[in-house]
């Protein structure tokens, strides 16, 4: 596709960020984002929600604050109880207002599978917006949610995975990322994304592309739902998991010590992943103890950004 | 008994749950499972080595035939009382070093020896050109069969198989891969390697 060229478009497709980005005035851009896909829980209300949580999720790595919102429905009206979707609804409308964004209308086409997502309008002070492409040298990277949703969903899909364990990993996907947004936003950071659909090296390579510098990333350091690599060894890994490794691998250098279950897992597609955040070395205690504040005890540093090698992520 | 499973035109995680379903239902044996997609084949290959079942992979245009064994040897090597723990371990089709023609005859006599041997080794494992031992043509077919009657486990390694492309030819035994030779050498109390 073309590339758009408008002086105002702070951030637009090329990069492969969260959110576009578009400057009104010198203090306003307005942040917009659409996502939509389909259950990946049996719950219409719980899928609703992590739908919702999902799509704000872009406005919030970018360190914008959500406005307003509207829904992106496909359902097969003819054949389902419409209460499923009235559920779904509930869901998305329940986490907009947890959100403290209003949804302002929505568009629904009859279609022989269900689909749902959301757009979400964001605002963002225009010299404040955080990409994905301005990571430092020295920065320490922190990751807020753990990994492995992706293989659990299609573990999910296929009846193999407990009740416990999608309790677990729902709750999870429908947190808000908001609280880890106000967090970087108090401290200062140099550059977030969130791990969605590229897994967490396929985001990292995105982050040194181009840049000059690369990164370290501690294979025991990284969060992870224990279940992943029980489902990861039976064979229960995405389609998506296989395509990121196929087109990140050539940024990536493995240790020969990093198991073929955790590759997979930094590969995994997130639904609802959490902000990778790369702060300054000196901030990232005050961080990390923000982030614990407001009860987001899984993050941690899982690397930091390295001078050299340059455009590549040694996974150690 | 041979088992198939057809799962082309099936989406993941459909493969592995169907290889599942007739992996539980075997007590032992072979399934071939036919895929058509390399996620698949990944995907099926992991769930049956990571239940203990090896899997052999082989392309055709396009298209992915995985073969499935499970069960490692034949339960009667696990109950056999004498000989627990000796291996003998084969990784040549002759016997010593020097005229080959010599080798072949010394191989034989040993083989055919072995079969009186007390106490009868629990399995013979074949390496490298070792495997030509249990394929056809072989001079020691014969005795290497009253050895798996007397419940000598007869295991060859499957590289070795396919590189020497002795696939259609395999006569006796099991084919094995290297975690399970691995796994054996160091469990055995004794090893006798040729």
């Amino acid at each position: 596709m073309p590339l758009v060229q408008d002086p105002n478009l702070i951030v637009g497709f090329e990069k492969s960020d969260d959110a576009g980005v578009y400057k009104i005035t010198d203090e306003l851009a307005l942040i917009q984002t659409v996502d939509f896909f389909t259950p990946i829980v049996d719950d219409p209300y719980i899928f609703g929600q992590i739908a919702a949580a999902n799509a704000l999720s872009d406005v919030y790595a970018m360190g914008g604050k959500p406005l307003t919102a509207m829904n992106v429905v496909c359902f097969p009206i003819k054949t389902l109880d419409i209460g499923v979707l009235k559920a779904i609804l509930r869901g998305g409308l329940d986490k907009l207002i947890e959100a403290e964004t209003t949804l302002v209308g929505g568009h629904s086409v009859e279609n022989n599978e269900i689909k749902y997502g959301l757009s979400i309008t964001g605002i963002i002070h225009p010299e404040k917006v955080l990409t994905n492409m301005s990571a430092r040298i020295g920065d320490y990277l922190i990751l807020t949610k753990p990994l492995g949703t992706g293989i659990i969903n299609t573990a999910i899909k296929g009846g193999m995975a407990r009740e416990e364990t999608i309790t677990k990993v729902s709750n999870t996907m429908v947190t808000l990322n908001k609280d880890a947004s106000i967090a970087m936003q108090e401290v200062g950071v140099s550059a977030c994304t969130d791990i969605t659909g590229f897994g967490l090296l396929g985001h990292l390579s995105e982050m040194i592309r181009g840049n000059g510098f690369g990164m370290i990333v501690y294979a025991g350091k990284v969060p992870y739902f224990p279940e992943a690599k029980e489902f990861a060894d039976m064979g229960m890994v995405p389609g998506g998991t296989y395509r990121n490794k196929d087109f990140f691998s050539q940024w990536i250098r493995f240790d020969s010590t990093v198991p073929h279950y955790l590759q997979d897992i930094f590969f995994d597609p997130q639904t609802s992943g959490g902000l990778l955040i790369s702060v300054p070395r000196g901030k990232a205690d005050s961080l990390l103890t923000q982030l614990r504040g407001k009860n987001i005890h899984e993050a941690v540093i899982i690397g930091e950004v390295v001078a050299e090698p340059k455009e590549k992520i040694i996974v150690t | 008994m041979i088992k198939e499973l057809d799962a082309r035109g099936l989406s993941c995680p459909q493969p592995v749950l169907q290889t599942k379903n007739m992996l539980e239902e075997m007590s032992e044996g072979m399934l071939m499972v036919i895929v058509d997609n390399t996620i698949a084949r990944e995907n099926v290959k992991r769930f049956a080595e990571s239940n203990g079942c090896s899997v052999k992979v082989e392309e055709k245009t396009g298209e992915y035939q995985l073969t499935i064994i499970k069960g490692e040897v034949p339960e009667v090597n696990n109950n056999i009382k004498a000989g627990v723990g000796q291996i003998i371990l084969i990784s040549t089709d002759v016997l010593g070093k020097g005229d080959r023609k010599l080798g072949e005859t010394l191989m034989e006599a040993f083989i055919y020896t072995l079969v009186d041997a007390k106490p009868s080794p629990q399995k013979i494992i074949l390496l490298n050109e070792g495997v030509k031992l249990a394929t056809y043509g072989s001079p020691v077919l014969e005795a290497l069969e009253i050895l798996q009657n007397k419940g000598v486990g007869i295991l060859s390694c499957g590289t070795c198989i396919n590189f020497y492309q002795l696939k259609d030819k395999l006569k006796i035994g099991t084919i094995t891969n290297m975690v399970e030779v691995v796994e054996s050498l160091s469990n055995a109390d004794k090893v006798i390697c040729l």
